[in-house]
């Protein structure tokens, strides 16, 4: 397949290694973070880690659009698909995903909540052509990738003056989360979390450009490589980021020149600008409050807000005591490290949301990576990846 | 349509034929079994039911005798190289064939929603007809039970097929030893992806069509070549992965893969990265895999390129020891990872 096999060729990937384990010095460890589970699925996919020295580690981040969702906002999505009785559409990783006391949309759905699994915005807008008589919701979530096309579906039901559509929005914002991660205190002061450097974000980094890392990497003295999502794409970024380390420097690199450029693609920012804008500040799962980290549809499409539109409950939202996902996402633990992973807590019956996504970094482990720890999932507590 | 009778008292207001399945279909009255008549018995034709009996009474030869009975619930109905009605008899056919048997009499059993249209109908029986004429087996029994509208989707078929294994053949699941080879027979995720590029939502332009086969032969010239096959299986819901799970659990063994002699085809891998897929888990519908020992893999392989169904049979891995019964593939991109089940469903409604 064009474009797809020339990035995950064998013996290109094993040319790399060795240019990687040529560059990486023995006399020190080397520890990256890839933001995105969009990394964390290539590296356990491909087995790439198989194909790095031993003293290179990867450290997975909060990159997962379904993994960060407070259990509020799933909650709420509960409530209007059930309280209000409204068509809500998702998209199909979010039906899964555990809210307070296990509910989660596919078990609403199951109760008869009408819970619609979507591919694009482009089905939500025509469930809503075709039940005038009922309120069709979006549930919107995901970063930068995922915010262009919500807000299209905003501009359009707007010129079709689509009454009964709504969207609830959660679209979350990366820089944000990354200098938050980094100004985190397990990173800054106690040194819990030791980071190198970042894998940057590819897809998002195809709408926002590679210009907003600009500053934290030299705010924080990180180096920062846009890479793709193929494992080659892995492996070529993570040689470009040692080499970086080894010389000191703390740039923006971009490995995956062919989608992104600096400025990102201007008229999805326009758009977005036109239809949504900052909130002050917003809960993700694992890093708490994060300020200007999301957006707000903005008052020009307040009609089209199902915060506005639908009143929703206040709620004790609660995630489960014992889930490492909050310590998982901000890279302080490892799914391997959790009393849940593979005993009560597996793809099957998920506890918390990073065993849902297949970018979420306890479903990777699990689903490709589990043989390394040869317990067959009976708890699991090795190291699977130093 | 049947013409205007002349002769009728009001030739212009004569009643309209029926165009689409109500609830006297399944009432038990003359309508039903006009429908059986016209629609069933004509096309199903065969001994057993011109008898018209409530069973079929059956001539079966010496042997061990095999059952397997299979729902179909697939959406769309009619998909690029099958329909619901070929595909309720390739299933059962092949579901009959893994067990090294070979399949002679078939049931079928029909729910039917009110207002399906009776020219789909009579369609997909046709299709039934002609794919169980194909595969040398009777549909001798059968069954229809209609439900209101919006208690079914069109149309819901059952079937059941009964069969016999030839001597010296034993065939099961919890038949794989380490060291035996893994055979499939061609390329993999074809069904799952001709299904899913008819999808409402989801159309995408392809060319890629069923592989809704009956694998009967193709087996019976397999068990000819080597009697001693140990393990058959069609890999449908789940795929190749959820298939080679089940065999490693029961067997207690693992298995090592590797996706470089995977046969699949360009489009099917080329749709399924667009869709975010992994075509592995993606259905088949004429597929099986094969478990044998290592030093019969060639001649069985030989023998299945030789059939028109296993052109692209490829050896894929090797059966392991692993006391936890993980199925594991080398990749192509030079490392190794788990191939688990499934979680949850990656695609509604295939089959």
């Amino acid at each position: 397949m064009k474009y797809i096999d020339e990035f995950r060729q064998h013996d290109l990937a094993s040319k790399v290694a060795g240019a990687i384990a040529k560059e990486a010095r023995p006399d020190r460890t080397y520890h990256l973070m890839e933001f995105c589970g969009g990394h964390t699925h290539a590296i356990f996919r491909y087995g790439v880690q198989d194909l790095m020295p031993a003293n290179v580690h990867f450290v997975h981040g909060p990159g997962c659009p379904v993994c960060v969702l407070p259990v509020r906002r799933l909650d709420d999505a509960v409530e209007l698909a059930e309280r209000h009785g409204v068509i809500l559409c998702t998209y199909g990783d979010m039906m899964r995903v555990p809210g307070t006391k296990q509910r989660s949309l596919i078990r609403a759905k199951a109760d008869g909540a009408d819970v619609r699994m979507i591919y694009s915005t482009q089905d939500a807008l025509r469930i809503a052509r075709e039940n005038p008589d009922r309120e069709v919701v979006f549930f919107a979530i995901g970063f930068e990738t995922t915010t262009p096309p919500t807000a299209v579906a905003l501009v359009q039901a707007r010129r079709e003056r689509l009454a009964n559509f709504s969207v609830f929005c959660n679209h979350v914002l990366t820089p944000a989360a990354i200098q938050h991660i980094l100004q985190s205190p397990e990173v800054r002061d106690m040194g819990t979390v030791r980071i190198d450097g970042f894998l940057g974000p590819s897809h998002v980094s195809s709408i926002i450009g590679s210009a907003p890392y600009e500053f934290f990497a030299e705010e924080f003295q990180k180096p920062v490589v846009i890479a793709g999502f193929e494992p080659l794409d892995v492996m070529q970024s993570t040689l470009m980021l040692i080499r970086q380390i080894n010389e000191g420097r703390n740039e923006v690199e971009n490995e995956y020149t062919r989608v992104v450029k600096r400025e990102g693609n201007t008229k999805a920012q326009d758009l977005v600008s036109d239809t949504f804008e900052l909130r002050s500040s917003f809960e993700w799962r694992g890093l708490g409050n994060v300020p200007y980290s999301a957006l707000r549809i903005r008052a020009e499409y307040a009609d089209l807000d199902a915060e506005k539109r639908f009143t929703l409950s206040d709620k004790a939202s609660r995630e489960v005591k014992s889930c490492e996902c909050p310590a998982i996402l901000r890279g302080v633990k490892k799914p391997t490290d959790c009393k849940l992973f593979g005993t009560v807590c597996t793809p099957d019956t998920p506890m918390g949301s990073c065993m849902v996504s297949s970018e979420g970094a306890c479903a990777a482990y699990w689903t490709y990576g589990r043989f390394r720890t040869n317990t067959g999932g009976q708890g699991a507590t090795e190291d699977i990846v130093a | 349509m049947n013409a205007i009778d002349p002769n009728l008292p009001e030739p212009d207001n004569a009643p309209e034929p029926h165009s689409a399945i109500d609830m006297t279909h399944g009432g038990g009255g003359r309508a039903m079994a006009e429908l059986i008549r016209t629609v069933f018995h004509r096309h199903l034709a065969n001994s057993h039911l011109a008898q018209g009996n409530d069973g079929a009474v059956l001539e079966l030869p010496p042997g061990r005798v095999v059952m397997s009975t299979d729902g179909h619930v697939i959406s769309p109905l009619f998909f690029p190289g099958g329909d619901i009605g070929s595909l309720a008899v390739h299933g059962t056919v092949n579901d009959v064939a893994m067990m090294g048997a070979r399949p002679l009499y078939m049931s079928a059993g029909f729910i039917l929603e009110e207002g399906f249209a009776l020219t789909d109908l009579e369609r997909i029986v046709q299709s039934m007809a002609r794919a169980a004429r194909d595969a040398g087996i009777a549909i001798v029994t059968g069954d229809t039970k209609v439900v209101e509208q919006g208690k079914g989707d069109g149309i819901f078929i059952t079937t059941t097929g009964v069969g016999v294994i030839p001597d010296g053949v034993n065939v099961s699941g919890n038949l794989a030893r380490e060291g035996n080879a893994i055979v499939v027979s061609g390329t993999i995720g074809d069904h799952g992806l001709a299904i899913l590029s008819k999808r409402e939502n989801l159309e995408f332009e392809t060319e890629i069509q069923s592989d809704s086969a009956a694998l009967h032969t193709l087996v019976a010239a397999m068990l000819e070549a080597v009697p001693t096959i140990g393990v058959l299986r069609d890999p449908t819901r789940g795929g190749l992965a959820a298939t080679l799970n089940e065999i490693a659990q029961q067997s207690k063994v693992g298995m090592m893969l590797d996706e470089d002699a995977i046969p699949i085809k360009r489009d099917v891998a080329a749709g399924c990265e667009l869709l975010g897929l992994d075509p592995l888990y993606v259905a088949n519908e004429g597929k099986l895999i094969a478990i044998c020992d290592a030093a019969d893999a060639d001649r069985l392989l030989q023998v299945m390129r030789t059939h028109p169904l296993g052109q692209d049979a490829s050896i894929v891995g090797t059966v392991v020891e692993d006391r936890n019964a993980m199925v594991q593939m080398r990749t192509k991109f030079g490392g190794a990872r788990v191939v688990d089940y499934l979680a949850g469903e990656q695609l509604p409604r295939i089959c």
